[in-house]
């Protein structure tokens, strides 16, 4: 810490006074280059430090001026992995992806500035998706706050609205307890991302300050004590109205699989006998083989499965929000079923729409505490809902699944690829899906059978999700397969992390499903905006050139017979590699619940053939 | 259940109040109506409420309030804030329109803030909930006699007199803020400044909060 040479000048404001020195000396600090190596014990020690003790052991960052001083002591830390990214969005995905399959608080880091705004999208993204995460940042010396300083924005500002709780850390004795609270805050309760901005000064400021107990952090945050346990009476109006119930549906949600509630969702279906439809975060929370799972719902879900909610007399909904995707138009939901809602965030209940037995709590805690008070039952006692659900299902998967692999313009039909690649890794393996209409495919067809081997951006819908993710969650599960399915849209936003997965031996295999087209778009505008395919086609590369270029072994499948060996030959690589399919142009989802429309109002079909 | 903030659902971070409670929305006895209207919360009848928010006394608390119902797109009316007799803790008081449902999802989306520490619907208390006026109103030799007359009849206070102006402090309701308002305005009102509602509940009952650790 050298001090400046240069008196303070007359350009200061308010020059020879404390402040201006104090913002001088700043100034001079942002352009000195090395910082003496005394190791003494400074805020970026506090930093590693409190992610150790967190359980922390992987971050995904990028550095920056203002975190140099945090990278110059890394080092330190070889316990702390660190997976340089290729774009900061990407360290979020990838801790995003990290903390859905291990349900551990996922770890990135950026610099101040675009840095920092990089990192945005997939903060949003976490937020929700109510994924836990820390996101750390570093900003420009306290001094210069405010001042525009180089590289420097209100990133807390930026980030405000869409973190569970955000710090403006300007004091390195404050670091011990901040990240207490962070890693308390993004991981209790209905969890979510917290971020934490780091002056650059505070990373190198000495501080012996110690890390806090659990108990001096709680006592900090008495405005924060989530309900975990259901009120004993809502639990009796929930187990009356099940027991009354003839023609009841179970609605899974995120908070199923964040709850890890996968057991008791499946011991009180089981007891009570009624059918799980699950949310398009809500795949896995149920195994797709077990008689009572009945699929996915909503916008792009199968048409059974709204049909059983539209005329279902009970809704159970479970770790689930009535999103505008999940209920259409709120006014022609369900209109017949009374509505038993559990969630562990209060303010969830009653937003979208208006429930008749509210539960606060966690629930798993809430199922394990119902599960005893519904009668049980067999399936018999259910026999003429049961026929008619299975008749309902018959018939919509028979419109909905062609099997022969290719599509009526002789391409490869994308659900087939999807189903392929799900039986090929015995439906074990983590698939991460992009946004547009290879999300609905994988959601639909990927066939899951376990918690969390479904993983999809589903509250912010963000395009490019998949590679950096996968990445995470490959690195969080490295014992499973991990597979990122995108478009050839989405592919193209992030395609820059297959160096990531090269320098830091990631062994993603990366599925483009490549329609040459923003497939979601041109479906939309050929059934909404009367064919005006405007920008919805798409350029792409040479998918296999690409990735040659960074070593990653790479195959392309055109014809049904080649997907199986496509698929086979990436996942005999020993590390990550590409399958390109050439995907039919023009295929679109069905079913199709128009914007603004009702569940009962699904396109099943366009121009008389189906696809 | 007539206090729509506590029914329904327990907000985070009220330890004292029952986890959940049947919602007021539809009684759960009733058999529900096929193919009526599934009713879309907050589309009821709109009006006043007042809310207290209990907050710590941190700096971008202010903001992150005022950014919520920003965001959350609530209309709110007024919001005045100090501290409270702990320097650590403020006190809000916001007043904003909307249907009981759509207040208490305010008042739950205010609890998901971490420096919240309560949140208390006191429209259906007995309450004091007055604001502080200032009033500078056009008075010339001619009319001041007539403007300070008017002024105390309405128990307000000149502060200030110049030479063709007198400032007025007034405080209480809106209602007779505004009616003092209405009254002065016809010697014409040169500037105004309102704080915007403080309310506090009648007789021994307190708006009760966990506290922060020093
Ligand atoms: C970052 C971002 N930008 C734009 C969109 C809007 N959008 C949704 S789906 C879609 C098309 C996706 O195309 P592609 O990745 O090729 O997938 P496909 O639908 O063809 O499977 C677009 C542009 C989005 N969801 N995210
Ligand atoms: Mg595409």
């Amino acid at each position: 810490m050298t001090m400046t040479t240069r008196a303070p000048g007359r350009h200061l404001p308010g020059a020879g006074t404390p402040e201006a020195s104090a913002i001088e000396h700043a100034r001079a600090e942002m352009l000195q280059e090395a910082k003496p190596r005394g190791r003494t014990r400074i805020g970026a020690d506090v930093v590693c430090e409190s992610l150790l003790r967190q359980g922390v052991d992987v971050i995904f960052g990028y550095p920056g001026g203002v975190l140099l001083p945090l990278y110059d002591v890394l080092g330190d830390y070889p316990q702390l992995r660190h997976v340089l990214v290729r774009h900061e969005q990407g360290a979020a995905h990838a801790a995003d992806g990290y903390a859905r399959v291990t349900g551990q608080v996922g770890v990135c880091l950026a610099t101040s500035g675009p840095g920092a705004t990089n990192l945005v999208t997939g903060i949003a993204n976490a937020m929700l998706d109510s994924v836990p995460m820390v996101a750390i940042t570093g900003n420009v010396a306290a001094a210069l706050l405010g001042k525009d300083a180089f590289q420097e924005i209100d990133i807390t500002g930026i980030t405000l609205p869409m973190t569970k709780h955000n710090y403006l850390v300007r004091d390195a004795n404050d670091l011990p307890h901040v990240f207490a609270e962070a890693f308390h805050i993004a991981r209790t309760g209905r969890p979510g991302p917290v971020h934490i901005d780091i002056t650059k000064d505070a990373l190198q400021q000495e501080t012996r300050a110690q890390h806090p107990d659990e108990e001096t952090v709680l006592a900090a945050i008495p405005g924060f004590r989530p309900t975990y346990d259901g009120h004993p009476r809502q639990l009796r109006l929930a187990a009356k109205m099940i027991d009354e119930a003839t023609r009841p549906v179970i609605l899974a949600g995120h908070g199923i699989l964040l709850a890890g509630a996968s057991d008791q969702l499946r011991a009180f279906a089981e007891r009570a006998q009624i059918p799980v439809a699950h949310t398009l975060l809500g795949v896995g929370a149920m195994d797709e083989t077990h008689p009572l799972e009945y699929g996915y719902m909503g916008m792009h879900g199968w048409k059974h499965v709204n049909r059983a909610i539209q005329s279902a007399d009970l809704l159970i909904a479970l770790g689930m929000r009535f999103d505008d995707r999940v209920t259409g138009k709120v006014s022609t939901y369900a209109t017949g079923a009374r509505i038993i809602h559990v969630d562990i965030d209060p303010a969830e209940i009653g937003k979208n729409v208006s429930v008749d037995v509210p539960i606060v709590g966690d629930v798993g805690r809430v199922l394990t505490a119902l599960t005893p008070l519904v009668a049980e039952r067999r399936p018999a006692d259910r026999a003429a809902y049961f026929e008619q659900l299975a008749a309902w299902r018959r018939e919509s998967e028979s419109r909905s699944w062609h099997g022969s692999g290719a599509w009526r313009d002789g391409l490869l039909s994308a659900d087939y690829v999807v189903e392929q690649i799900g039986a090929a890794a015995n439906y074990d393996a983590t698939l991460v899906a992009d946004v547009g209409q290879n999300q609905m495919w994988v959601a639909r067809y990927g066939g899951f059978r376990r918690p969390d081997s479904h993983l999809s951006s589903g509250g912010l819908g963000t395009m490019g999700y998949a590679l950096p993710a996968a990445m995470g969650a490959a690195v969080g599960r490295p014992d499973k397969e991990t597979w990122a399915i995108c478009g050839d849209g989405g592919f193209q936003m992030t395609m820059q992390q297959l160096g990531t997965l090269v320098q830091e031996h990631i062994p993603v295999k990366i599925a483009v499903l490549d329609n040459t087209k923003l497939g979601m778009i041109r479906q939309w505008q050929e059934l909404i905006y009367a064919g005006n395919y405007h920008s919805a086609h798409l350029l792409g590369p040479d998918y296999l050139k690409l990735a040659e270029a960074y070593g990653i072994p790479a195959f392309r499948a055109t014809t049904p017979d080649e997907v199986p060996t496509a698929i086979a030959a990436a996942q005999a690589v020993d590390g990550p590699a590409l399958v390109h399919f050439r995907i039919a142009d023009e295929q679109n989802v069905f079913p199709f619940m128009p914007a603004g429309k009702g569940l009962s109002d699904l396109i099943e079909e366009w121009g008389g053939a189906d696809e | 259940m007539s206090d729509p903030v506590t029914s329904a659902a327990a907000p985070t971070g009220a330890p004292a109040t029952p986890a959940s409670a049947p919602s007021p929305a539809r009684p759960a006895a009733a058999a529900p109506a096929t193919n009526a209207e599934r009713a879309i919360p907050g589309t009821g009848t709109a009006h006043r409420h007042v809310l207290v928010a209990v907050v710590n006394n941190r700096p971008g608390v202010l903001n992150r309030v005022a950014n919520l119902f920003r965001a959350r797109n609530f209309n709110i009316e007024s919001l005045a804030v100090g501290h409270t007799e702990r320097p650590d803790v403020s006190r809000m008081t916001i007043t904003l329109r909307g249907d009981d449902v759509a207040v208490e999802q305010a008042a739950k989306q205010l609890y998901k803030l971490i420096d919240v520490l309560k949140v208390q619907d006191v429209t259906a208390e007995p309450r004091i909930e007055h604001e502080l006026a200032l009033i500078k109103v056009r008075a010339t030799n001619s009319t001041r006699a007539e403007v300070l007359k008017v002024v105390e009849l309405y128990k307000g206070r000149v502060v200030d007199v110049a030479a063709d102006s007198v400032i007025v402090e007034a405080t209480g309701t809106e209602d007779e803020i505004d009616a003092l308002v209405a009254l002065v305005g016809g010697f014409g009102i040169k500037e105004m400044v309102r704080t915007g509602s403080t309310v506090m509940v009648r007789g021994p009952q307190v708006v009760e909060y966990e506290g922060v650790a020093k």
